[in-house]
């Protein structure tokens, strides 16, 4: 923040683990406050004419905490409210409700340019497309480059290149004096999102939120990627929130997994807990939808066939009473909370609350 | 559209044909030896298959130079059977569909091969012997159905265009058949008069695929149809394709990247890399002992929903450049198994326990040593 950082030498292979000289907060808070977490996070949209005024609830009371690092997934199916989540994590939408806390501040506190910058710094953001995130006529320096000199003014011409250098080959593109003066077109679709990656940590964030990284890659590319977050928490301190539709690769990073249905949380908790112990009917719906080739051959035709619902001026009620087999009375009339069930294992579902063997499918 | 509707397509014209034909010659006399085989096995002619590909050629003139996207690819579909090609972008499998289906348009060209579907070799059909095929014996569910439909257009408007295209004109055959097939995939009726935007993305794929089934057609290629679908989505459509296709009976190609999606669908596998069938085989045995690396790598790069938690290396590197592809095996800068001569020559098809593999690992070994994964 103040001084010249004395370059860290690399990442260390076995790093230290705990490096807890990470940039200072803002405010020196107490242990226990995680690293973010979220108030009845809502965003709703108002779509329709003067005429028919409607509203669209993309995110609906979201309570969600993300700790030092710590790899939390996000998932569900498009539509869920996942990316409005990053959105408004990224300050691009404004919430309708709800507050957001980052180390404890709240983020509508945030008046300054500075404490603004700061901010957006700490918590950069990893896009879905590598190919249209990176501006095609610049080479790929350029992005890292001005990254560092709004962020990090302090330091010299000099220092953001070898910055940049080192942040290159820690993200595993090498050799980083080549790759920097390369265009993007140059690059393939997993070197271009580690670019994105590389953009990202020249800030020395806290948390990166990322947005499907891995979904437009190719499969024997996307594991390199995956291992690369792991890392970057691991040997960077970095925590993630990795938002996906995939729970394969969610299991594969991720310490804590948030399942989202209809704009609210269905289920979270310990990634091994939920998906060896789902709670949730759509959870389990999720799970056993998941291909899976190592699973034994067969295939239920009891498939669920229905659709996605629409989160337009909802009732109230479980928003997954129509396609749950286990929907009870309370479903149609009670918005579920979610409470815990387990320890860190939160669900909402009535049926899980009451007590009773959730199997639906 | 003179033709009628329950009888196949008359010869086509002859004329027509030697053009096309005379076209295809030229070229081929321009590229020398591309119809040798180097040494690669195939099966025998199969007499009853409904699809016999063989050594497919497609190349893609660009200003910087010729790159060929599919390489000699030959395979034979039995009615009924549903393979599936997985690769990843860049290999050629969308490329060697649109090939199978007669799509390609310039750059790319056939250069060399043929696709015989009933009989007939589909790369000298004129326009009009292909129009008759398409939708009837032969339909084509693409990728993307948003781009697919025609956004201004309602579902049943679309499917009378298709079926009136066929020689069906009486309205109320057009409107019953219409119905039926929107009811086989699951989905009301009512929406012949709804557009494509107002469906959801699983809907509008089901009503592609309702649409390839308006005739009942021997062969329905799909390409990647439910990339666009989250898993709860794609794994019903998957089901439904099942379903269809054990009643009607038709065969199916099935284009994707994702391997463990068609894990248990697909009679068998065929596994592309840059342009190449890299392995082809029974889906089981690809899973259960894949015998290529760059299959094993595949294999290994999909973490586990079950099981214990291991770390995944994935395949280091990333495909060739086609417009440079590798001399010897174009899998060898990324191979963990990568000899010396994998260097210098090319790889054959080699077959190994009903298996084709393109790896110098199993040249001439009949039932040699399986190369199992460490």
């Amino acid at each position: 923040m103040t001084e010249l950082t004395a370059q860290p030498g690399g990442p260390q292979p076995d790093a230290a683990p705990a490096v807890a000289a990470a940039p200072g907060g803002l405010a020196a808070e107490s242990g226990t406050e995680p690293l973010l977490r979220t108030e009845g996070l809502t965003k709703h949209f108002k779509i329709g004419n003067a005429l028919s005024q409607r509203t669209l609830h993309a995110v609906d009371e979201v309570n969600l905490q993300v700790g030092e690092r710590q790899i939390v997934a996000l998932a569900g199916e498009s539509g869920s409210g996942k990316s409005t989540i990053a959105r408004l994590l990224a300050r691009i939408y404004q919430p309708t409700a709800g507050e957001i806390y980052f180390e404890g501040r709240r983020l509508s506190a945030i008046r300054s340019r500075a404490d603004r910058l700061r901010y957006s710094g700490l918590v950069p953001m990893v896009f879905q497309d590598p190919f249209a995130s990176i501006n095609p006529v610049f080479r790929v320096s350029h992005g890292v480059m001005r990254g560092l000199k709004l962020h990090r003014p302090e330091l010299s011409r000099e220092q953001r290149y070898s910055e940049a250098q080192r942040m290159f080959e820690v993200v595993g593109l090498t050799p980083a004096v080549d790759v920097l003066q390369r265009y993007p077109h140059e690059l393939s679709g997993g070197q271009r999102q580690r670019v994105g990656f590389a953009q990202a940590l020249v800030m020395r964030p806290k948390l990166i939120l990322a947005d499907e990284p891995v979904s437009m890659l190719d499969v024997s590319i996307r594991i390199g990627l995956l291992n690369l977050m792991v890392q970057l928490r691991d040997a960077e301190s970095v925590s993630i929130l990795y938002i996906t539709h995939d729970l394969a690769s969610a299991r594969y990073v991720a310490d804590r997994l948030i399942i989202m249905y209809a704009a609210m949380i269905a289920e979270s908790g310990p990634v091994e807990e939920v998906l060896a112990n789902p709670k949730h009917p759509y959870t389990q719906l999720l799970l056993s939808a998941v291909p899976d080739p190592r699973a034994p051959l067969g295939v239920s035709a009891e498939t669920d066939r229905g659709e996605p619902p629409k989160v337009i001026d909802p009732a109230p009620g479980c928003r997954f009473r129509q396609r749950c087999p286990l929907a009870i009375e309370v479903c149609h009339s009670v918005t579920p909370q979610l409470q815990a069930i387990g320890t860190g294992h939160e669900v909402a579902c009535h049926v899980a609350q009451s007590g009773a063997e959730v199997k639906a499918f | 559209m003179s033709s009628g509707a329950a009888e196949p397509v008359p010869a086509m014209a002859d004329t027509a044909a030697g053009v096309r034909r005379g076209r295809f010659r030229r070229r081929l006399e321009a590229v020398p030896g591309l119809q040798a085989t180097t040494g690669a096995t195939y099966q025998p002619e199969h007499p009853d298959a409904i699809l016999d590909v063989r050594d497919l050629s497609v190349e893609y003139l660009l200003d910087s130079g010729t790159v060929v996207a599919v390489d000699r690819v030959s395979f034979a579909l039995m009615p009924g059977e549903f393979v599936a090609i997985v690769g990843e972008s860049g290999c050629g499998k969308s490329t060697l569909l649109f090939a199978i289906a007669q799509l390609l348009s310039p750059p790319a060209e056939i250069i060399g091969g043929s696709v015989t579907f009933a009989g007939r070799n589909m790369v000298e059909l004129t326009d009009s012997a292909l129009n008759a095929i398409r939708w009837k014996d032969l339909s084509v569910v693409m990728q993307s159905a948003m781009n697919a439909l025609n956004p201004v257009k309602s579902i049943g408007a679309q499917f009378k265009d298709v079926m009136r295209a066929h020689g069906v004109t009486a309205r109320q055959e057009i409107a019953s058949r219409s119905a039926e097939v929107l009811r086989m995939v699951g989905i009301d009726p009512i929406h012949l008069d709804s557009y494509p935007h107002q469906l959801s993305g699983g809907m509008r794929q089901r009503s592609m695929i309702a649409m390839a089934l308006l005739f009942t057609p021997e062969l329905v290629i799909m390409d990647e149809p439910t990339s666009a679908l989250d898993v709860v989505a794609q794994r019903s459509l998957m089901v439904q394709i099942a379903e269809l296709k054990e009643r009607f009976g038709f065969a199916v190609i099935f284009v994707t990247h994702d391997m463990s999606l068609v894990s248990h669908f697909s009679d068998r596998l065929m596994v592309m890399y840059a342009g190449q069938v890299a392995e082809l085989g029974p889906t089981r045995q690809l899973f259960d002992s894949p015998a290529h690396p760059y299959t094993v790598g595949l294999m290994d790069a999909f973490p586990s929903i079950r099981g214990p938690r291991r770390p995944l290396s994935g395949i280091p590197g990333s495909p060739p450049d086609l417009a440079r592809p590798p001399q010897g095996c174009r899998f060898a800068p990324r191979c963990p198994k990568v000899m010396d001569r994998c260097q210098a020559d090319p790889p054959g098809l080699y077959q190994v326990d009903g298996i084709d593999v393109r790896c110098f690992l199993y040249e001439g070994a009949v039932g040699a040593d399986r190369w199992s994964k460490p």
